[in-house]
């Protein structure tokens, strides 16, 4: 890596154009940074703000504090506020910024005042700069003020310097991202002075800040982290521009710093020294975290997150990699990644162990100064007020009870069979059967109980076989010596037999976990449907992790819960919103996350190379963080892989949608092109003919003229009869079908539509046969004659000319029948039903016969309407189709 | 010459009818056939003078039909009834072999017409009368003069070209690409063809924008109107 080349940093240039064309989608952020409270962030900031509304900007007041400072609160006027939001606490109410209402409002800029706010419990962000970041990805600017004691990595600084140490910090990445910062500056006399005039505080209180926070010392260290802080920011735009304009410059090339963080650097003081250290090379900063199968144990595991959490809040890449020996593995780490100096953290509080046990104790730090010469190293002493801040890092042992009571059963046992071999055995050799029932021990419950049972076995061998017997006392010389060789011998056994089952232990973990994302892989790849699939990732993922899971996909506007590992699962409110935002911001949401915490579940987005696919929900009935490290890999690995299967899915079922969309298409063309046809050919008639008329009169004959005439009615009612039927089907399909019922002769209107289709039936013979003293029914006429004509004009078509039409009219089973038989060449056999289906002739790809296949589906629609059914089918004994309409009869006791 | 004899190829019964009474009228003689196949059985017995070929038929499409007949080596005259959306259609039938088209619903005057000239190409396909009038239009395709109302108009050579390819065929229908590759081979495209064609109009037309003579048939070609003097 050469960065003194004179081409422009790709990176830089990244970071340029972000800065330049990416604020027109995220929001600009300007910063006013001061020394100590009452420099004045606050009042300069509304004096933007008005600068701002007068040039005509759209300027919103988000929150300010003003802390009855008079001057402040008179800046307010005449400034749009958006309304804070009422929060109860604990019987308080407690009056928080509205997120959501900026949101709404979105405002050009709206001021937010005190970064480092941390909100009430319950809010969606636990501190105030995620609202802000929020905002700002909204792509609304945003001026805001923070105070330098309140940045993450000049915490152990300011605590130094004022004895106070500041709870509520700022990432330093927040400060690094943002476009602006404009430092207040007051010198330390001025503010003093202003203090004095009361303009800061309430005189009495004044007073005791005076002497405690504002000494004048005080205030100069912090004025110059203020400055430098800033100073620093200047310089790193200086370098992104130089570097972005390939302009060679002096800036520190290559140098990445690498902090190897073990279990034992409990505190944050290592990381913060490793953040002030990059910011003065302008360096990258790894933290390296090598998980080794010691480091079992939830509550050490949600430390080394909570730390590696805030390493990246301050702008580190983190990286975790499982090994066995942390010193040669972090080595071999940083020679391949080029790092340029390493950061540990001081050895363990007892230096001696390293000497006495080097095997056992040695330090991870130590060991590294000792391999390498080439990497300077910095070791770094932890700040032991600073044990508190991250609480759940210190991992405290809960060790049952019962692997030492099994240990000692075993020493016990160890002990029976030596006294009974005690005879023929010589004294030194009976110390072999307790190292047995040790390395037993360390086998199978691990390193403590084995060293428990080595105190145990050693003063057994004591009291029963080194004379005196049965005193704890020992005479020969010979024997201490004995005695402080098994003891020795046994601590080592300890160690190495609890290694080895250990190690064994992680061996099997890993190769379990191994085959079951190999089971899944390959159960995801033999899965096509998404149901399946949702709920078999569903049902790996909370199998493997030990919690429960549910998904959701995208549906219209919202998510929902598509899989659940509980059957028919639903999300809370509260669970709904951190999933829903989860997916808008491709990011971690819910619980132990740093949006939305108050949730229940954790949700976390499911993404592919082209954006989130799916959320899912994680929840645990047990307390403390969800997920370890592992568990979180082994999530990242179990998602990745669901999220490739349901994009795959998605992918084939747009697939088959854009299939059947060309489908509809075609039918949508062939439907048009037969309409078309339909519409056209009487019409083609109609003009030929009287153009026929009009142009040859002359010639024609008689008879001729009667024919072009008898053509011209002919295909004008045809056209009738089709535009009717599709003013039919529109009515039919857009639901505005609402027979007028009256009682109605059935027989009379099967007699009117005959009539109807006279014309068409000249060439056919029809009998009619209808049971006397049938009901009147309750039925629209006009809709049953249109139904029974449609019938009719169907058998026309289909039928040869010469063959006979029944139709029989007959009450059965309490149902009114209308049978229609004719002897024509029957319906298909697989599914005569299809015949009612819209446009079924198009499907025939059938054109030999006239009509769109409309006929049947408007009559099925007109029955149907009136509550009556219509079905087809082919004659029995002969061939034909058979037509059956069936009304119920109840309709008769109507009055 | 006895009278022509039309075969007519349609599925639709009133068609038909209309045809033959209307065209029987004028002492044409007519041939009909229902579907592809038994049109081309008629066709091939050689006693029809020219075909009226409806392109949505039952058992073939129209354009297998008009294949099949010229890959049979028939020349007898076709003329298609078609609809009127469908541009590129009629484009593939007159690029398969087929005369002309007539759109429905038609004029039987046009559509007599249609057939007349359609007929004249049949008999006419070996030598082109030397001097073509029509209208106030005259046209010597032998010495190469043009005349309107009897004054003579000067055509650059591309333009003469185009306006002889038309004479040969006048009355008919030309799509694009038959003139682009009689004219230019594989190299030229429709652009080029409008500009010539507009400017053979502004000599020749005397309202260029209404032409009488060269008309535009969209989305297909050109025709040359011929209008009996």
């Amino acid at each position: 890596m050469d960065d003194r080349t004179d081409r422009p940093d790709p990176d830089a240039l990244l970071r340029q154009t972000e800065k330049l064309t990416g604020t027109r989608q995220r929001g600009h952020l300007k910063i006013f940074l001061g020394a100590a409270p009452g420099v004045g962030k606050t009042f300069e900031m509304l004096t933007v703000a008005h600068q701002m509304a007068r040039d005509g900007s759209d300027v919103v007041v988000g929150l300010v504090e003003t802390h009855d400072r008079p001057e402040t609160a008179a800046l307010l006027e005449g400034l749009e506020s958006v309304p804070r939001r009422a929060v109860p606490y604990r019987g308080q109410v407690l009056w928080e910024m509205d997120l959501d209402a900026i949101l709404a409002r979105h405002p050009r800029i709206v001021l937010v005042d005190e970064l480092a706010h941390t909100n009430v419990p319950g809010s969606r962000h636990p501190k105030r700069w995620m609202d802000v970041e929020e905002l700002l990805e909204a792509g609304i600017d945003v001026l805001s003020t923070v105070n330098i004691q309140h940045l993450e990595s000049l915490n152990d600084v300011v605590a130094s310097i004022t004895h106070v140490r500041v709870r509520e910090t700022v990432p330093d990445i927040v400060l690094n991202r943002a476009d602006e910062i404009e430092l207040i500056d007051l010198t330390p006399t001025d503010l003093l002075q202003r203090m004095r005039d009361g303009k800061i505080y309430a005189p009495q209180t004044a007073g005791r800040a005076i002497l405690h926070y504002f000494s004048p010392g005080n205030l100069t260290a912090l004025r110059e982290l203020a400055l430098r802080q800033t100073a620093q920011q200047v310089d790193a735009q200086l370098v992104d521009h130089m570097k972005a304009n390939a302009i060679a410059g002096p800036w520190a090339a290559g140098e990445r710093i690498m902090v190897c963080l073990t279990l034992q650097d409990r505190d944050a003081s290592l990381l913060r020294y490793a953040k002030r250290l990059a910011d003065r090379f302008h360096a990258p900063w790894i933290v390296l975290h090598v998980e080794t199968n010691r480091d079992i144990g939830n509550d050490a595991r949600a430390g080394m997150a909570a730390r590696m959490h805030l390493a990246q809040s301050m702008g580190a890449e983190t990286v975790t990699i499982p090994g066995q020996d942390v010193a040669a593995d972090a080595l071999a780490y940083a020679r391949t990644h080029n790092v340029t100096q390493i950061i540990a953290g001081r050895p363990t509080p007892l230096p001696w162990l390293d000497w006495v046990f080097p095997w056992a104790w040695r330090s991870t730090t130590g060991q590294l100064i000792q391999s390498d010469g080439q990497i300077p190293i910095h070791v770094v002493r932890a700040a032991s007020d600073d044990e508190a801040e991250l609480g759940a890092a210190r991992p405290r042992a809960k060790r049952s009870i019962g692997p030492f009571l099994s240990g000692s059963g075993i020493i016990a046992m160890a002990l029976g069979v030596a006294m009974a071999l005690r005879q023929g055995l010589a004294v030194n050799n009976v110390s072999l059967v307790f190292l047995t029932g040790i390395l037993w021990v360390a086998v199978a419950n691990g390193l403590w109980p084995s060293l428990w049972a080595s105190v145990l076995a050693m003063l057994c061998f004591n009291f029963f076989f080194l004379p005196p017997l049965y005193t704890f006392t020992i005479v020969a010389p010979d024997n201490v010596v004995a005695l402080v060789f098994f003891s020795a011998t046994s601590v080592i056994a300890s160690h190495l037999g609890a290694r080895v089952r250990s190690q064994a232990v992680v061996a099997r973990h890993r190769a379990e976990i191994t085959e079951a994302l190999y089971q899944f892989s390959r159960k995801l790849a033999g899965i096509v449907t998404m149901d399946e699939l949702l709920w078999t990732t569903c049902h790996q993922i909370a199998t493997m992790l030990d919690m429960n899971a549910v998904i959701l996909l995208p549906g219209g506007d919202a998510l929902h819960v598509t899989a659940s590992y509980i059957p028919g699962e639903a999300l809370g409110p509260s669970d709904l919103a951190a999933a829903t935002w989860a997916w808008r911001h491709d990011r971690t949401a819910g619980r132990d996350s740093d949006n939305l915490p108050g949730a229940r579940r954790l949700f976390v987005p499911l993404r592919t190379g082209h954006g989130p696919v799916a959320v899912i929900g994680l929840d645990a009935d047990r307390s403390g963080p969800l997920l370890d490290p592992e568990q979180q890999r082994l999530l990242d690995a179990l998602g990745d892989q669901a999220a490739v299967a349901i994009e795959r899915i998605t992918l084939a079922e747009d697939l088959d949608r854009a299939r059947l969309h060309a489908e509809t298409e075609k039918l949508r063309g062939a439907l048009l092109t037969s309409i078309s046809h339909d519409l056209r050919t009487p019409l083609a008639s109609i003009l030929g003919a009287a153009s026929s008329l009009d142009s040859y009169d002359a010639l024609l004959s008689a008879g001729d003229r009667h024919d072009l005439i008898t053509t011209i009615r002919d295909e004008a009612e045809r056209l009738n009869r089709f535009v009717a039927n599709l003013l039919d089907m529109t009515r039919l399909e857009a639901g505005g079908l609402a027979p007028r019922k009256e009682q109605v002769d059935v027989g009379e209107v099967v007699g009117s539509a005959l009539a109807r289709a006279a014309r068409m039936l000249v060439r056919h013979t029809v009998t009619l046969q209808i049971d006397r003293d049938l009901p009147l029914l309750l039925l629209d006429d006009v809709l049953l004659e249109q139904a029974l004509f449609n019938l009719l004009d169907n058998a026309a078509k289909y039928t040869p000319p010469g063959t006979r039409i029944e139709i029989d009219v007959a009450r059965a089973d309490g149902r009114l029948h209308i049978c229609l038989r004719d002897e024509g060449p029957g319906l298909p056999v697989q599914d005569p039903d299809r015949v009612f289906s819209k446009f079924a002739r198009l499907h025939a790809a059938d054109r030999s016969r006239p009509g769109t296949g409309l006929g049947l589906a408007i009559a099925r629609g007109f029955i149907e309407a009136m509550g009556g059914t219509i079905g087809a089918g082919n004659r029995h004994g002969r061939s034909g189709a058979e037509f059956m309409i069936s009304f119920p009869l109840t309709e008769e006791k109507a009055p | 010459m006895s009278d022509p004899c039309v075969l007519i190829v349609d599925d639709e019964p009133a068609i038909r009818r209309l045809l033959r009474t209307s065209l029987g009228a004028q002492s044409w003689r007519t041939m009909e056939a229902e579907t592809g196949t038994s049109g081309l059985e008629q066709a091939r017995q050689g006693r029809a003078d020219i075909m009226l070929l409806d392109l949505g038929l039952p058992d073939m499409d129209g354009m297998e039909v008009i294949r099949r007949l010229r890959g049979g080596g028939s020349s007898l005259p076709i003329v298609v009834l078609s609809v009127r959306e469908d541009e590129r259609g009629k484009v593939a039938a007159l690029e398969l072999g087929a005369d002309d088209y007539v759109t429905k619903p038609f004029s039987m005057a046009e559509l007599v017409a249609r057939l007349r000239t359609a007929l004249r190409h049949g008999l006419q396909k070996e030598g082109t009368t030397p001097v073509f009038t029509s209208g106030d239009l005259s046209v010597d395709l032998v010495r190469r003069h043009i005349f309107r109302d009897g004054q003579e108009i000067r055509l650059s050579p591309r333009e003469w070209d185009i306006m002889r390819l038309l004479v040969q065929h006048a009355g008919r229908v030309l799509t694009h690409r038959h003139i682009l590759g009689q004219l230019w081979g594989a190299g030229g495209d429709v652009q080029q063809l409008r500009v010539y064609i507009r400017q053979i109009r502004q000599k020749l037309e005397a309202d260029p924008e209404r032409p009488a003579h060269i008309v535009t048939e969209t989305g297909i070609g050109y025709r040359l109107v011929v209008t009996d003097p």
